[in-house]
């Protein structure tokens, strides 16, 4: 059993306020719940709408058709043929000048009822809200409890007007009741993609975190600040995205973890300083969230589309990690290993998402495992003061299980600390010598792309895997692959890759590959027009997919809808 | 260490015999010494440029990065460690043009980094295209009908934008310099000292004798926090140019405003932190 509301009017509505709110109320009562956005890039003013699903079943990804349908714009009212059997749209006629007459709209008057209790038409969003909670008959203590916690840092007198306005809404007799099933679950915890990454970084000990604004990146730049203070983290807007990825660099060079987050055109500007790390062997992370492009693109809908882009991206030769977590939990764990890796490899590293999963939230059992792998590898203090004979970029040293010199810190001892980025000398020194820049690309590149790749985890598998129907994807897609699996219409095979760079080595893929070659159909599902996923994976493996499926419109594949598209394949 | 030679680090140079940057390696190490600086408390900092190689020409540690980008990288290393001293070599096409917008925050933030800018007015490395302190009209193989834009003047730029402490020096008056150098680093906040500097290769116009007969020491006759006065003696270019500190102020530095690191280095705050917290 699931049930899909979705909450639609302008931007400033308050729409997400209540979009979240319906998220942490269902999950608060032990529901699973998906919820994701679909805004337009300004303030006030367009079509956004949020849509939640929550239910008893597992929910992972968007659904097409709804059962309620909240609308504080006329265009909402339009969703009438996605609803579902029983599917009811709330609408207020007066305040949207428009009547409908079919027995499934359902007029309330919001700001009428706000009007008479001598309310701002602002609080029309948490009217609607608790007449909703009302026509599912959940206990109003559970209403109150999730508007206060939204508001629990505003003065009293807001929270004092919300609670009013919750009242007026839980108390207005719709004559309209949905029985909901019980939960018989406990309460889940919300995460987002922001947050997972977000908690993965200061997990990892992120101590520095520059960035320029860019959607849909911003929501993790913000996270990172808003914990700064209690985690000793420096977070510093820079003056743009060259500065940005530069100053973390700079700090990752003076010995603390540093990250910077960017969307496709941020990232453009930093590619030269991609490279720099790559050269001068400075760990860093480095977010991007996609949109869709080229250029502005579309600025706050999402997109697959720079997954060539981010392994390419950067000039000359030097080795890189492409994560693409597939939901918030991986967030936390791919943004760690990232981090390890980066350190442990003295290379830049990418989480590559975008606006679909950061701005989804997803509901967890509350007592989620974390585990994060924290290993510093740096020489610091008496360890460097210690250590005989430093030199940053000294050629490999195979007597040693990690044969690369350490990163050390610089002040730490009388040794010192160089590098370059025009090549370099062990030392770190500028050279012109031929043959040290053989030996330099050897420790550099080479030997780093063998030894990360054992490190690579293969895909998981989700589904039957004697299924002869094999759907393949990555990133973002993990939601919607696994909610095909869950179909009780056919059978698949679905296969998540979430660390797609380097690729695992072959003798991690026998599984992968095996299952692909028995399968009559095998199909790639991705967020792009030109197949970026497809290509790499069929030129890494060497072998053809039978099908695709790709979207481009801007929005997130849903669940019916690639469902249609496997019978047709059919 | 004995002497100042103690920072030498045995590597010949890779510049031009008679260029400037020789006079500016030797005063920055003479104003080390005479700090009681050691080569490990000091990171320097430098882009691309003839200039930008100085770091690799005495022992410290050092972040030789790309061009334009030195103030961002030292930005984030004094930031992640504020007991090392971070000081930046460049020139004036890597600071005023390429690094020009990261110049512009810079003067915003007031990191407690100190900048030395080799302005030969012109580009060096990439062999004798006109720079942001080209005078206007000079003709260069890339310039055919001469250089087309105002030069930029740093020192009024700096001052303008309460650049926290502001310098002329040249590179024929090392004694000058050194002095200098020495008053820009102990200064605690943003400092930019523009070094006039001889390019003995593609600079034939502002050659060592026309700074001579043009450069002059000067010790302010205003009080150094008046930015009126600061400024309309950095308007004096032309037959006369004055050597010597224009302008400072005593601003908090970028650093000190962190609250995060206002009782300790970033760096010896890294750590794994508990993340419970997070997960309600
Ligand atoms: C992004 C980038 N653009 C261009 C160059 C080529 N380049 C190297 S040095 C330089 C100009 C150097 O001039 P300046 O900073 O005045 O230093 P000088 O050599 O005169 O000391 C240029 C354009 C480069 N290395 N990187
Ligand atoms: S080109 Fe000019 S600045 Fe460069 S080394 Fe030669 S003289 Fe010095």
């Amino acid at each position: 059993m699931n049930y899909t509301i979705r909450i639609c009017g302008e931007a400033g509505q308050g729409i997400q306020t209540t979009g979240e709110g319906f998220s942490r109320l269902f999950s608060s009562l032990g529901y699973n719940v998906f919820s994701f956005q679909d805004y337009e890039s300004r303030i006030r003013g367009g079509h956004n709408f949020y849509q939640i699903t929550f239910g008893t079943d597992e929910i992972f990804a968007p659904k097409k058709f709804l059962d309620l349908v909240l609308t504080f714009d006329k265009k909402g009212l339009e969703y009438k043929n996605l609803l579902r059997n029983n599917g009811i749209v709330i609408y207020d006629a007066n305040s949207l000048k428009q009547n409908e007459y079919d027995e499934r709209f359902i007029n309330c008057p919001f700001r009428e009822l706000l009007k008479n209790a001598g309310l701002k038409n602002i609080y029309e969003n948490i009217v609607s809200f608790a007449l909703i909670a009302n026509i599912f008959s959940i206990d109003k203590k559970y209403v109150y409890k999730v508007i206060h916690d939204i508001f629990v840092n505003k003065p009293d007198e807001i929270i004092e007007q919300n609670m009013k306005a919750v009242d007026i809404g839980y108390d207005f007799d719709m004559k309209k009741k949905i029985n909901l099933p019980a939960s018989n679950s406990e309460e889940k915890i919300l995460l987002s993609g922001i947050r997972g990454i977000g908690i993965g970084a200061i997990g990892s000990g992120c101590k520095f975190y520059s960035a320029y604004p860019m959607t849909p990146s911003t929501g993790v730049f913000q996270y990172i600040g808003e914990h700064a203070k209690k985690f000793n983290i420096v977070v510093e807007q820079a003056e743009d995205e060259i500065s940005a990825i530069n100053m973390a660099i700079g700090a990752s060079f003076a010995g603390v973890r540093a990250m910077t987050g960017t969307s496709g055109g941020g990232f453009a500007l930093m590619n030269e300083a991609l490279s720099l790390s790559g050269m001068t062997e400075t760990p860093i992370v480095i977010l991007l969230s996609q949109r869709p492009g080229p250029a502005t693109g579309f600025p706050t809908r999402t997109e697959q589309g720079e997954l060539l882009y981010a392994i390419h991206a950067g000039h000359g030769e030097f080795p890189r990690i492409v994560f693409a977590p597939g939901d918030p939990f991986e967030c936390i764990h791919l943004t760690n290993k990232a981090f390890d890796l980066a350190e442990k490899y003295q290379i830049p590293a990418i989480i590559l998402t975008d606006q679909h999963l950061v701005d989804s939230l997803y509901s967890y059992k509350k007592d989620l495992k974390i585990e994060l792998k924290n290993r510093d590898y740096r020489l610091r203090s008496t360890d460097f003061e210690n250590y005989q004979d430093y030199k940053r970029h000294k050629f490999l040293d195979f007597n040693k299980s990690n044969p690369l010199t350490p990163l050390a810190v610089p002040g730490d001892s009388k040794q010192l600390v160089f590098t370059d980025s025009d090549e370099h000398d062990e030392v770190g020194h500028i050279t012109e010598d031929g043959e040290i820049r053989k030996k330099m690309l050897e420790r550099r590149y080479f030997w780093k792309i063998e030894n990360i790749r054992k490190y690579i985890s293969p895909p998981k598998f989700y589904g039957n895997k004697d299924s002869k129907i094999v759907l393949v994807g990555f990133g973002s897609n993990l939601g919607i692959l696994r909610e095909i699996v869950n179909n009780k219409k056919i059978s698949v095979c679905a296969i998540h890759f979430s660390e797609v760079f380097p690729l695992p080595i072959r003798e991690n893929s026998y599984e992968f590959l095996n299952i692909i070659s028995k399968s009559n159909l095998s199909i790639c599902i991705e967020n792009n027009a030109s197949g970026q996923f497809q290509k790499l994976v069929e030129s890494e493996y060497g072998f053809k997919f039978s099908h695709y499926i790709r979207k481009y419109d801007g929005r997130p594949f849903n669940y019916e809808e690639v469902l249609e598209d496997i019978y047709a394949i059919l | 260490m004995r002497s100042y030679k103690g920072f030498d680090n045995d590597t010949v140079p890779a510049w031009c015999p008679g260029c400037g940057n020789f006079a500016i390696l030797d005063s920055f190490k003479k104003a080390l010494f005479e700090l009681g600086i050691e080569p490990h408390e000091i990171t320097l900092v430098s882009g691309i440029g003839q200039s930008s190689k100085l770091p690799h020409y005495l022992k410290c540690n050092g972040f030789n990065g790309l061009h334009g980008r030195s103030l961002p990288v030292a930005t984030g290393i004094s930031v992640a460690n504020h007991k090392q001293k971070v000081i930046i070599f460049g020139g004036d096409g890597d600071t005023y043009g390429e690094g020009g917008n990261h110049l512009l925050h810079a003067f915003r933030r007031n990191p407690n980094i100190t900048l030395f800018v080799h302005n030969n007015a012109v580009y060096g490395l990439t062999k004798g295209q006109a720079s942001p302190t080209t005078e206007f009209g000079r003709r260069t193989k890339a310039q055919p009908f001469g250089s087309l834009s105002e030069p930029l003047n740093p020192i009024a730029f700096a001052i303008t934008m309460d650049c926290s402490f502001v310098a002329r020096s040249f590179s024929g008056s090392p004694e000058h310099l050194k002095n200098i150098m020495k008053m820009a680093i102990n200064h605690e906040g943003f400092a930019l000292v523009d070094i006039l500097q001889i390019c003995v290769s593609f600079n034939k116009v502002n050659n060592f004798e026309w700074y001579r007969n043009r450069v002059y020491e000067f010790n302010a006759d205003y009080d150094l926090s008046d930015k009126l006065k600061a400024f309309e003696k950095s308007q004096e270019f032309g037959e006369k140019i004055p050597l010597g500190v224009f302008y400072s102020n005593s601003r908090l530095t970028f650093e000190k405003n962190i609250p995060v690191i206002k009782d300790k280095t970033l760096v010896s705050m890294q750590n794994f932190p508990d993340i419970k917290s997070l997960m309600d």
